[in-house]
């Protein structure tokens, strides 16, 4: 009786592979064939050759190393700002009242329209690229950690009170453990804000970095390279979500969302 | 009617205030209640509100919803401040939250992302968790310490709160239908267990409840609160612990009910 289940099992875990594997060949035997020119699209083995020669050269390594690193510090910069921004309006109501409505403004312009402002500002150097990512994920971040704030049950801070803890206890143990479900939401959305301002920033002004890498290939119409380079943002862009999953699971182990295994100590 | 109870008002706790030196301070003080008023805008929820509970006693107010009863609550805890009048713990008026008076919620208040022994200890004593562990055998959870309060029952909740209230030692316990979630047969469970440890640890209790029959089973003494004051007041002379509600105390409930 085991050996259908199995079967049934291994086919549930296949079928939702089939339809890119299959596009995978329809594409890979087009594309040998003329029917799709390499210049419009090149076949998966001469990306997958394209990858090989670059991860050997170590270009890609160099060019995705330097976007990591615009990427993670325009977060931090931007991510910080946005929290440190989120947390006062939301603890403080003249905090609220003189800045919220300005950063409402600023949020509903679109940030990759400054860019001309931020070549005028910054040149085309690092700290162009890192601010239009500091920009891009302030937002996010601001109006979900201002929301969760808002939102935490008020009769906690009142028990908090009653149980004697001053101010700053009940920011710690109280306000901030249970704004985090919303400043994760914030920072997973910050992440895709992230890599798309980075892929933009760089495609316009950059000697280096991976979306200079897809630039500087389709000069010379080496399409594969192109291709490679799109393929190395959606996994880099895989890689920042899973990563907030798993900071998700450390730090909302009490949510019963996550309840698992972990039954963590104070 | 409203005159009922204002001969009470006469009576003064001086003696009481005059024992400031009592060497086991965690024991029951008494509550005086004199000329309380709040209002919020043009809305009086308390007039001239005057009450006297002895230390050591457990008293139950009994009302109809909206009647002030949580807001009174409130004020004794020091959460708010009255319009007018003042409340006096062991002769002391109450200015600002204190540690003394304990006040325990209509729903639990647990914070979700700790666990049960922590929040317990919420308030972080010096050795917390043993004292806290030492709450949650009195309320029989200690074997749940390390769970999320998610996982917990409404009852259990409720005990986990009522062990949080007794971590601190209370001499006034405040509890605002702390019971009125719970289904029968786990509410008359917390009667018990409240009972036995109102009965070792002494505090003065104030029990708020809408439900006369909890107020008989429990309490020492009933009052009855209407319009923002105390309007029918009235001892329950029954032994303890009490495990059936007999015919005399049946007519005491059928009497009580009249007024609220």
């Amino acid at each position: 009786m085991t050996r259908p289940s199995r079967s049934s099992q291994l086919s549930d875990r296949l079928t939702p592979w089939l339809l890119p594997v299959a596009l995978l060949i329809a594409w890979e035997i087009g594309a040998r064939s003329g029917l799709i020119e390499q210049r419009v699209l090149p076949a998966p083995s001469n990306v997958a050759i394209a990858f090989w020669e670059n991860a050997k050269s170590g270009a890609l390594a160099h060019h995705v190393w330097i976007s990591f690193h615009r990427a993670m510090a325009g977060l931090l910069v931007g991510g910080g700002i946005g929290f440190a921004l989120g947390v006062l309006n939301g603890v403080s109501r003249n905090a609220e009242r003189l800045l919220d409505s300005g950063l409402q403004m600023l949020r509903n312009v679109p940030h990759l329209a400054v860019i001309p402002m931020v070549i005028l500002w910054f040149g085309i150097d690092e700290t162009a690229k890192v601010f239009l990512v500091a920009i891009g994920t302030l937002f996010p971040i601001y109006l979900n950690t201002f929301h969760g704030i808002k939102t935490i049950d008020r009769g906690l801070i009142e028990m908090a009170k009653v149980n004697g803890l001053g101010p700053l206890a009940i920011f710690w143990r109280v306000i901030l453990p249970g704004a985090m479900p919303s400043v994760l939401v914030g920072l997973r959305y910050a992440l895709g804000i992230m890599w798309l301002t980075l892929i933009v920033a760089e495609t316009i002004a950059a000697s280096s970095g991976i979306g200079y890498m897809t630039m500087n290939a389709r000069e010379f119409l080496q399409t594969d390279v192109v291709v490679l380079g799109i393929l190395v943002y959606a996994l880099l862009g895989k890689a920042a979500d899973t990563a907030t999953k798993l900071i998700e699971h450390r730090v909302l182990a009490w949510h019963p969302a996550y309840h698992g295994d972990v039954r963590a100590l104070p | 009617m409203l005159k009922r109870v204002d001969d009470r008002d006469g009576q003064s706790t001086g003696a009481d205030a005059g024992n400031a030196a009592a060497p086991q301070e965690h024991l029951g003080k008494s509550v005086r209640l004199r000329n309380l008023q709040l209002s919020f805008g043009p809305r009086r929820v308390l007039q001239d509100l005057n009450l006297e509970v002895p230390a050591r006693q457990f008293l139950a107010i009994v009302g109809r919803s909206g009647v002030g009863k949580s807001s009174l609550m409130r004020l004794l805890v020091g959460l708010d401040k009255p319009s007018g009048g003042e409340v006096l713990i062991d002769g002391a008026p109450v200015t600002r939250l204190q540690k003394s008076v304990q006040l325990m919620f209509q729903d639990a208040r647990l914070l979700p992302w700790q666990t049960v022994l922590s929040n317990v200890g919420i308030a972080r004593l010096p050795d917390w968790r043993d004292a806290s562990l030492e709450a949650l055998r009195d309320v029989g959870l200690e074997d749940r310490q390390n769970d999320w309060p998610a996982v917990l029952s409404g009852g259990q909740r409720q005990r986990v709160a009522l062990a949080r209230v007794l971590v601190r030692h209370p001499s006034v316990l405040l509890l605002d239908e702390p019971f009125g979630a719970l289904d029968a047969l786990t509410r008359a469970e917390m009667h018990g267990l409240l009972e036995k440890l109102w009965l070792r640890h002494q505090f003065t209790t104030l029990l708020i409840t809408h439900d006369v029959a909890e107020a008989v089973a429990l309490a020492d003494r009933v009052v009855v609160m209407r319009d923002g004051r105390v309007t029918f007041d009235v001892d329950v002379p029954a032994p303890r612990p009490r495990e059936r509600i007999d015919a005399e105390l049946a007519a005491l409930q059928a009497k009580i009910l009249k007024e609220v």
